[in-house]
């Protein structure tokens, strides 16, 4: 491509204008004039359009992939919510609540006591629900099972889910998340 | 090295046959002249087209078509997404300028006759799309469910009605209903997003490969200097005016993000000073200006009948105008050219500059 263009070839510090590149150096000359380089005003220029379209790409592609990748939609943390009223739920139920934009379970034990947890089931994420006949949570994807204490039973959950704080403040039941 | 690369090149030759496209590529040769720069119109808006269908992609990601979602995932997409802001105002600067351009490729392919034969097709194929553009620009424009936009698409879907005989099915049609609902922004989005791309797509591909064979016509009367290739010498000073473009789009979204506006409420009274895009303010003034009865016919629809016939004459100009065939430039259809220029710039001008009431 760099051969015989205008014949305008010029000097580049030491890189004399004779030809292709040279591994052989001619009559013991220093390790940088054995390099000798024709450098054309075409292939310059031709160098030059190379990084302008390179740095034209770049300025187009980043803010297309950043686009691409969706903003964090800001999650409700560290709040607590009303799950549910006193009452409402009987014992040995649960109820399904949202909780910083994610489903959260609310049960109450057979013996009446209230807990939360996460819905979200460690193993692939899909949601958990209280099983009245069996007493404890259960996942339907993948037959996972966690007792009252959110610890797994059996099935291919790798972690317990993540228990949540549940006080009762007059007539409503707050859940928090755990300090 | 050298045979693994032969192969390959003989292996895909022979499936796709690239030296055919490369031919048909080299086939066109474009005139070099005086009034040469206008050759570079096209390209200008088929880029500007490009450019449409990459931001409207993008922007499908994230926006959502319904009257409780529409304006909030705009302004989620102005505010929270990365550039989301230079997305959208890529968009809608670039639909104007398209819509600019289509005006001025339209106007200089009609002064230079460059629908004469044989390219009468290629004139034909272009209106429709100049068409289409409209389409494209008034569909999209009530997408952000804004107020403007949301006045803006009642007036112009009342004035399709006022099309005498069908004006009503039209209505009910474009509006899904009697009223601007949220059954209109879910056709409209349709229509934006589905029906005239895929209109677009074909006629473009038309028009193009007409373009292609044809190559480009000379203006009756001027004489080439000389002739270059399409591909690749024509093609690479295409893609320098391309990236000109681009900056320009880039500085104007920039500099200038386009507003968003208030959001459609469909119980609020219109806000004073309504009044269309710039591209459809000709058609506005003219019905404003327009006495409310002429003869026995209601203003409205004299004027509706009008501009459908003003279409119809743009669409069939190469059939109209026979002298360009015998390469004659005849003085009189120049005249209505600039009759027309002049109605569309004196027009929006008087739309743009009286108050609005």
């Amino acid at each position: 491509m760099a051969e015989k263009q205008d014949g305008l070839a010029f000097q580049w510090n030491h890189i004399s204008a004779t030809g292709q590149v040279r591994s052989e150096s001619k009559d013991g000359g220093t390790p940088m004039d054995s390099v000798e380089r024709r450098i054309t005003r075409r292939s310059f220029l031709d160098y030059l359009l190379g990084a302008s379209l390179l740095g034209l790409a770049g300025i187009v592609l980043y803010p297309l992939t950043r686009y691409l990748i969706p903003p964090k939609v800001t999650e409700v943390t560290g709040g607590s919510v009303i799950a549910a009223k006193v009452g409402e739920l009987a014992p040995n139920s649960g109820k399904i609540f949202p909780f910083g934009g994610k489903p959260a379970l609310l049960i109450n034990t057979p013996d009446g006591q209230l807990r939360a947890f996460t819905a979200v089931c460690t193993h692939l994420a899909c949601t958990v629900q209280y099983r009245p006949d069996l007493a404890h949570i259960w996942c339907a994807c993948h037959d996972g099972h966690y007792d009252l204490r959110g610890q797994v039973i059996s099935g291919p959950p790798p972690r317990p889910l993540e228990e949540y704080h549940v006080t009762v403040k007059g007539d409503n039941i707050v859940v928090s998340r755990k300090a | 090295m050298e045979e693994a690369r032969r192969g390959f090149v003989s292996w895909t030759e022979e499936r796709l046959r690239l030296r055919a496209i490369r031919e048909f590529l080299t086939h066109k040769t474009v005139p070099v002249h005086r009034y040469s720069f206008v050759y570079y119109f096209g390209g200008i808006t088929l880029f500007l087209f490009i450019v449409q269908v990459i931001t409207g992609i993008l922007l499908l990601l994230y926006y959502r078509p319904s009257a409780d979602a529409a304006y909030e995932s705009v302004q989620f997409i102005m505010s929270k997404v990365r550039f989301g802001w230079l997305i959208r105002s890529i968009h809608s600067w670039s639909a104007n300028l398209m819509v600019g351009w289509v005006f001025v490729h339209m106007f200089s392919t009609f002064f230079y006759r460059a629908y004469r034969q044989p390219r009468e097709l290629t004139w034909v194929s272009g209106a429709l799309m100049f068409f289409l553009t409209l389409a494209f620009a008034f569909t999209g424009y009530l997408l952000p469910w804004n107020k403007l936009a949301f006045f803006a698409t009642k007036v112009g879907t009342e004035i399709a009605g006022d099309v005498p005989l069908v004006g009503k099915y039209i209505l009910l049609l474009l509006r899904g209903g009697e009223d601007i609902t949220e059954a209109t922004l879910s056709r409209f989005f349709g229509i934006h997003v589905a029906i005239l791309p895929a209109l677009a797509t074909a006629i473009l591909g038309i028009h193009l490969a007409l373009v292609q064979v044809h190559g480009m016509s000379r203006p009756i009367s001027v004489r080439a200097e000389r002739e270059i290739p399409f591909y690749p010498d024509f093609l690479l000073r295409d893609l320098a005016v391309w990236i000109l473009v681009l900056a320009l789009l880039a500085t104007l979204a920039t500099l200038y993000p386009w507003p968003l506006g208030e959001k459609a409420d469909p119980l609020a009274p219109a806000p004073p000073g309504i009044r269309p895009e710039w591209y459809f303010l000709f058609m506005f003034q003219t019905l404003k200006l327009l006495p409310s009865r002429v003869l026995l016919l209601e203003g409205e629809e004299i004027g509706i009948l009008a501009f459908l016939l003003g279409g119809l004459v743009l669409l069939l100009v190469p059939f109209l105008d026979v002298w360009a065939h015998r390469e004659q430039a005849n003085r009189w259809v120049t005249a209505v050219g600039v009759l027309a220029v002049v109605y569309l710039v004196v027009m929006t001008v008087l739309g743009l500059a009286l108050p609005a009431t």
